[in-house]
């Protein structure tokens, strides 16, 4: 079994290291540092550590001022509150300013688990990737997780970072090369690509391999960029296999699923299917279990690619 | 400057808010006037900013919160020297720098972007905190609206200022009575002002925000408060200077046709 870590904790160990590093970095959180790791840094550097209390919006607001006064600023709580309460605070005092904020959000998605649909946000990729200029990354694991962030805090200007509350499976050796802006490819398959992105990367893995076994063979790709999208990437593995399965841990609507189906449309339309939230509200229950009950397993993928094998096979044969 | 300097500053400076809007044809003419005395007393008397040097590191900052009264802070801003008055006559048109609400990328000058109310003050908090880690002496300033303090987000902003000690910060509400819908106390009552600061930890000073020796004591009394972040509690008139247009909501964004902004000029033209 592989070893496994929380994106979430990656950043808790990669923000110690980058406070060394940077004189200027400043870590912020609205009360949910013990959670979102970032606690770890202010125990570090107390000085340059602030709890906002629970006051979303204002932790983006100070963020932006910090920010716009020459700091570099790490700015978390949980990914509902941070994109969805906040939402209007990123876009225009950070997003328009052009702050260089780096909103570290955890707990997004499914996996955050038993605190049920009012905390399991499907909506922040959405959101985040309509606002002008802000870059958007979803790590997949640990490894990728700190090198991703530790990029983010290098280039200045916003920048959503999407972190998990649940450990998943390391994906990556620590001597991987990988870049914002830049999709790895994991795997080579003629008959098909899967596109993923955060957790569902381990869960492609598996469905590749899986597919394998029954002789077809899937391109697997880590969209760990989401804007700006690595676009020749996805529109080389169209043109390879015909066929994209997207798969997230987000809403269907408006997220990788979305971002992808964008630049297909308009440069190279082939068949997709998406993997990801149906249009609904999760629950309470364990990390695992949901992820069945709401389809975002190997298993929905392997479905999702079946499907359009079939589709493919039958407009070859007309 | 003396009082007297000071006045007739502001007089151009308000004079300059009328051109602006009615070259726009559209504007906030009622919450610029109100404020155009407080800003006066900042730029030309109590802060530190130099339009040679606009980046100096330890300048105090002017965060205008209330960010639809962008006349009044490219009005000073153009009277202080940051750029010519003229410029200001862009105001809202396509292609100009001069945003309908102020964008520090766009104007040299501005410290932050604003427009949507109650975002200001937790920037100001910001770089408030920004100059405590820093030592940086600079103080930062910035100005509310009384309806923009019915933004739940000014109050997550108050409480941080007080729970950081941000001595630094001097807020000013300047209370004019009027929003855009009518009275504050018909629309969304703000009163008590002063009593809900001081709950929120803040040392509060009241004054007219029309008797600019009254808001200079204010601000020298906030420089040296220590352990607190100020308020300055300014009881101001919507449309100051202009007969027609004072203690209504009808020009808190409308601007004045032809013969009304000749009226409005000759008025204030009379206080220089």
């Amino acid at each position: 079994m592989a070893e496994k870590m929380a994106t979430r904790d990656a950043y808790g160990k990669i923000l110690i290291k980058l406070g060394e590093k940077y004189e200027n970095l400043v870590v912020m959180d609205a009360d949910l540092s013990g959670s979102t790791k970032s606690a770890a840094f202010g125990k570090e550097y107390p000085e340059r550590f602030f709890n906002m209390g629970i006051a979303e919006q204002n932790l983006y607001g100070t963020a932006a001022g910090l920010a716009i006064s020459g700091k570099i600023v790490c700015a978390s709580t949980f990914a509902m509150f941070a994109t969805g309460r906040a939402f209007e605070i990123i876009r225009n005092s950070i997003g328009y300013t052009r702050a260089n904020v780096k909103i570290c959000a955890s707990h997004a998605g499914i996996t955050t688990g038993e605190d049920g649909a009012s905390h399991q946000t499907f909506e922040d990729i959405a959101l985040m990737r309509t606002i002008p200029g802000m870059t958007i990354v979803n790590p997949a694991d640990g490894v990728s997780a700190m090198k991703l962030i530790e990029q983010a805090v290098a280039f200045k200007g916003p920048c959503y970072v999407r972190l998990g509350r649940a450990a998943v499976p390391l994906i990556y050796a620590e001597s991987v090369d990988i870049k914002i802006g830049k999709a790895n490819r994991l795997r080579e398959g003629k008959d098909v690509a899967i596109i993923a992105t955060g957790i569902m990367v381990n869960e492609a893995l598996a469905a590749a391999q899986e597919l394998s076994e029954e002789g077809i063979e899937a391109t697997v790709i880590d969209m760990h960029t989401i804007k700006p999208m690595d676009k020749d990437a996805v529109i080389e593995a169209a043109k390879e296999t015909g066929a994209i399965v997207t798969a997230e841990e987000h809403s269907i609507i408006g997220g990788l699923g979305g971002a992808v189906a964008e630049v297909l449309s308009q440069n190279h339309p082939v068949k997709m299917k998406m993997v990801g939230q149906m249009d609904t509200y999760g629950e309470s229950g364990k990390p695992e279990e949901l992820k069945v009950k709401y389809g975002m397993t190997s298993a929905n993928i392997v479905k999702a690619v079946k499907n359009i094998k079939a589709i493919k096979a039958i407009k070859s044969s007309i | 400057m003396d009082c007297k300097e000071l006045q007739k500053t502001a007089a151009q400076i308000r004079m300059t808010i009328i051109k602006a809007v009615s070259a726009a044809g559209s504007g906030h003419p009622g919450g610029s006037l109100s404020a155009a005395d407080i800003l006066t007393t900042l730029y030309f008397r109590v802060m530190d900013v130099d339009p040679k040097y606009p980046q100096k590191p330890d300048r105090d900052k002017f965060i205008l919160s209330k960010g639809h009264a962008a006349p009044v802070l490219y009005a000073t801003l153009a009277e202080k020297g940051f750029f010519p008055k003229e410029d200001v006559l862009t105001l809202r048109k396509i292609n100009g720098k001069f945003q309908g609400h102020p964008d520090m990328n766009k104007v040299i000058g501005v410290e932050m972007s604003t427009g949507s109310l109650g975002q200001g003050l937790s920037a100001a908090v910001g770089m408030a905190m920004a100059n405590k880690i820093d030592r940086n002496q600079g103080r930062i300033y910035a100005l509310m609206g009384d309806g923009e303090i019915q933004e739940g987000m000014i109050w997550e902003a108050a409480m941080s200022a007080s729970h950081y000690k941000l001595d630094n910060l001097t807020g000013i509400v300047d209370w004019n009575g009027i929003q855009i819908d009518g009275r504050n106390d018909e629309i969304m009552t703000v009163t008590p002002v002063a009593d809900k600061f001081k709950a929120f930890g803040w040392n509060v000073i009241n004054a007219d925000g029309h008797d600019i020796k009254e808001l200079i004591d204010a601000f020298e009394k906030a420089k040296v408060f220590k352990g607190k972040p100020t308020v300055i509690v300014a009881k101001t008139v919507k449309g100051k200077g202009v007969s027609f247009m004072e203690n209504t909501n009808a020009w808190h964004g409308k601007a004045p046709d032809e013969d009304q902004t000749k009226k409005a000029l000759e008025e204030l033209g009379g206080a220089l």
